[in-house]
């Protein structure tokens, strides 16, 4: 199961690393990102990002796959594009997209989400049921594709095409949609069912099959990124470029 | 607390359970004592609570979000909320039981909770999938896994935990007759290994016998019709005492429903070089298969899961594009089945689906059965007529106002069979019909078959259900990864079809 579409390659360095390292990082990056708005802090980063993934292992491979985040990234910048009308303006905006587009991509196709669940439940104290309870309704996303594919069937074995007008098939499509959150909350309750029957409202103390680690690598990793992040900010600062958002 | 394995013992003093929401008891009144190392099969017609009895053992009906008990049940005498790691529950749908990504994680989930240790965990997993052979390594996708193999990662999850009491709801159910034999021998093995005491619902009794020593009936409103041996129980069966708690004795022979013409009359629906391949898949799932569908016949293909069999009733209903080769029905023999409008296909063929669900769309039974005749403009009165016929035909009469997804799993299962039946097409297709039905639908189901047959419908039966198959079919294909072979001569099409 992964995130993405694809497992991620457990041999990089990146999937080595531990997820609440990776997320602590992507923390440390963003806040720059959040408080400026001139393109030499982004793109500062964005250069130092360029040369980090690889080295992680997030090769050209891995941002092919990583299409879904390409797309959202690029709705992104054409909405801002549309709302502002010109190109030049929208290149420190668009710095800061990929500055945080880049180090999340990092995150989600080198994280497999048991580890992540793991993770956040031994390391950061997530309640279980959430964490674990997420994971499972994960693990049926690609069951209801299958799903809809058969009410689909099901409507046109019983005369009931996708709608030959906008309302018809908006209507269609509602009843469709419909179906499939009743089919989607039965199977949900099976599960949830299933799961307590196997313990998971007990109230006792959980023990962990899986021991999630920090190794000595996460902890320089981290360093690694405030150090980078806080010379970024330094450097933006002395030559004059930083500009607050709010300023 | 964790790694006991003492049998468990059940006692139920006046027990019973209604759901919120619900007027009427699931349970009520139970009286009933399950010695440490019994193995009891529950029997029962659908609406007799036993499911109902399995969810109260496992600990799942506490709180009073969830409903209002009565009486007593209790688990080596303490409430089963309290007992949770004494007990294995394992239930029929195979997607809807395990948890995690990979196998051994999966299996490792029970003794988490239970705060089992992380060393005796990992013992305890590999213990759990030798008993129930699971032949890959822990870290195999579950995603990845067959259903039968699924059902079998489930039950090492529930073995896990070490249970003293393993409650079976309807595990092979949704399994095909190979599948179901391989969870059934894990099941066996769990059994020699633990010495647990078994609680089993089950409605194909001929299988389990060997790994039952006491059969308990329940009849409407959960009182007990009948409990002893397995031989005194299906002796008093095999007189027709039990018959309207839905049981049968073990080694029934159904009434073979002969047709009433001899089979080879008009072709309604004529297949040609049937072949698909789903995306991504290194083989077709469907090779060159032919098949004519004559008026007045029931055609049958049988087969293991994954040999394709839905996929070709797929093709034949006209939902699937065929990637190779041709299908049409006679009423317009020169356009594929699959290119044609919903309501002209309507028309010509009507299908039901392995999960009677999918097929509801409106909010009351006798809308889904004028739902078809409205949208091929059948005049008011007609189709009126036509849904008043099929209530009273199908015993859904006093149900026409209800919710089509409150119904039994019996009257959902007829329901299904009346709405594609709703517009009289020639041709009806259906993909196990039979799916996780108890004894009395599915007698009712082939009486139905029968009679829509000798009508003069074609129909074409995808199962594994080898006795309804020898119930009801007047020919059989068998199909082999792909590949379908009549048992009989296969019938030239007429002129009139020939492309």
């Amino acid at each position: 199961m992964t995130l993405l579409l694809a497992a991620p390659d457990p041999n990089t360095v990146a999937a080595r690393l531990n997820p609440v390292s990776k997320l602590t990082a992507l923390a440390v990056v963003s806040v720059p990102l959040l408080i400026s708005r001139d393109a030499t802090t982004s793109g500062l980063l964005v250069g130092i990002e360029l040369v980090a993934l690889p080295m992680l292992g997030i090769g050209p491979r891995l941002l092919r796959q990583a299409w879904p985040l390409a797309l959202g990234l690029g709705t992104l910048w054409a909405a801002n594009f549309l709302a502002s009308g010109s190109v030049t303006g929208l290149l420190p905006v668009s710095l800061r997209l990929l500055a945080l587009g880049l180090p999340g991509l990092l995150l989600v196709a080198s994280t497999d989400p048991t580890d992540l669940a793991d993770a956040l439940v031994q390391k950061w104290r997530a309640p279980a049921r959430v964490a674990y309870g997420a994971l499972a309704a994960f693990r049926l996303i690609p069951l209801l594709a299958a799903e809809l594919l058969t009410l689909r069937r099901a409507r046109r074995a019983r005369g009931i095409g996708l709608g030959r007008t906008p309302v018809g098939w908006a209507r269609t499509a509602t009843g469709l949609l419909f179906a499939l959150l009743v089919q989607a909350l039965r199977r949900a309750v099976r599960l949830a069912a299933a799961m307590d029957a196997r313990g998971f409202d007990a109230t006792g103390p959980r023990t962990f099959a899986r021991p999630s680690v920090l190794h000595p690598g996460d902890w320089a990793f981290v360093a690694a990124t405030v150090l980078l992040v806080a010379a970024v900010v330094a450097t933006s600062v002395l030559t004059g470029q930083w500009r607050f958002l709010l300023a | 607390m964790s790694g006991r394995r003492r049998p468990a013992a059940v006692t139920a003093q006046g027990w019973g359970w209604r759901h919120a929401g619900r007027r009427a008891w699931a349970v009520a009144g139970l009286d009933l004592a399950i010695e440490a190392g019994e193995r009891v099969l529950l029997l029962g017609a659908s609406g007799s609570g036993k499911s109902t009895l399995l969810a109260g053992l496992a600990g799942l009906l506490h709180g009073q979000d969830s409903g209002e008990a009565a009486g007593r049940l209790t688990i080596d005498g303490v409430a089963p909320s309290e007992a949770r790691d004494r007990t294995g529950l394992l239930l029929q749908d195979p997607e809807a039981q395990l948890v995690m990504a990979r196998a051994g994680d999966d299996v490792a989930f029970g003794p988490e909770n239970h705060g089992v240790a992380r060393p005796e965990i990992w013992r305890r997993v590999e213990e759990a999938l030798a008993v129930v052979g699971f032949p890959y390594p822990r870290d195999r996708a579950t995603a990845a896994l067959s259903g039968g193999e699924k059902q079998r990662l489930a039950l090492a999850g529930v073995l896990a935990s070490r249970p003293g009491l393993l409650l079976l709801d309807e595990p092979t159910a949704n399994l095909d007759p190979a599948a179901a034999a391989q969870v059934r021998a894990a099941v066996g093995d769990a059994l020699a290994a633990s010495g647990a005491t078994l609680v089993l619902v089950e409605h194909r009794v001929a299988e389990w016998l060997p790994l039952i020593d006491r059969v308990v009936v329940l009849g409407e409103g959960t009182a007990v019709l009948a409990d002893g041996p397995p031989g005194r129980v299906f002796a008093a069966a095999a007189a027709g005492s039990l018959r309207a708690a839905g049981v049968w004795p073990p080694d029934r022979i159904p009434v073979r429903r002969t047709a009433r013409a001899p089979a080879g009359g008009r072709e309604r629906l004529v297949a040609r070089g049937l072949s698909a391949t789903y995306r991504g898949a290194p083989v077709p799932a469907v090779r060159s298969a032919g098949l004519t569908l004559p008026a007045g016949t029931a055609t049958a293909v049988v087969g293991p899961s994954g040999s394709g069999k839905s996929t070709l009733a797929l093709m034949a209903a006209g939902l699937l594009r065929p990637g190779a080769g041709w299908v049409v029905a006679t009423d317009q023999p020169d356009r594929p089945l699959h290119r044609r409008r919903p309501s002209s296909l309507a028309r010509a063929v009507g299908t039901v689906f392995q999960n009677p669900e999918h097929q509801f769309i409106t909010p009351t039974v006798r809308r889904e059965l004028l739902l078809a005749p409205r949208r091929l403009g059948w005049p008011t009165e007609r189709a009126q007529g036509r849904a008043d016929e099929l209530l009273d035909r199908l015993g859904l009469t006093t149900l026409a106002e209800a919710n089509p997804f409150t119904l039994s799993g019996g009257q959902k299962r007829r329901l299904s069979v009346a709405t594609a039946l709703s517009v009289a097409a020639p041709v009806l297709v259906l993909d196990e019909p039979t799916f996780g039905q108890d004894a009395r639908t599915w007698d009712e189901l082939a009486d139905l078959l029968a009679g829509v047959r000798d009508e003069g419908g074609a129909l074409l039966i995808v199962s594994h259900d080898e006795a309804f198959v020898a119930a009801v079919a007047d020919r059989t294909f068998v199909m082999t990864a792909g590949r379908l072979t009549s048992l009989q001569p296969e019938p030239e099409p007429s002129a009139a079809v020939v492309r």
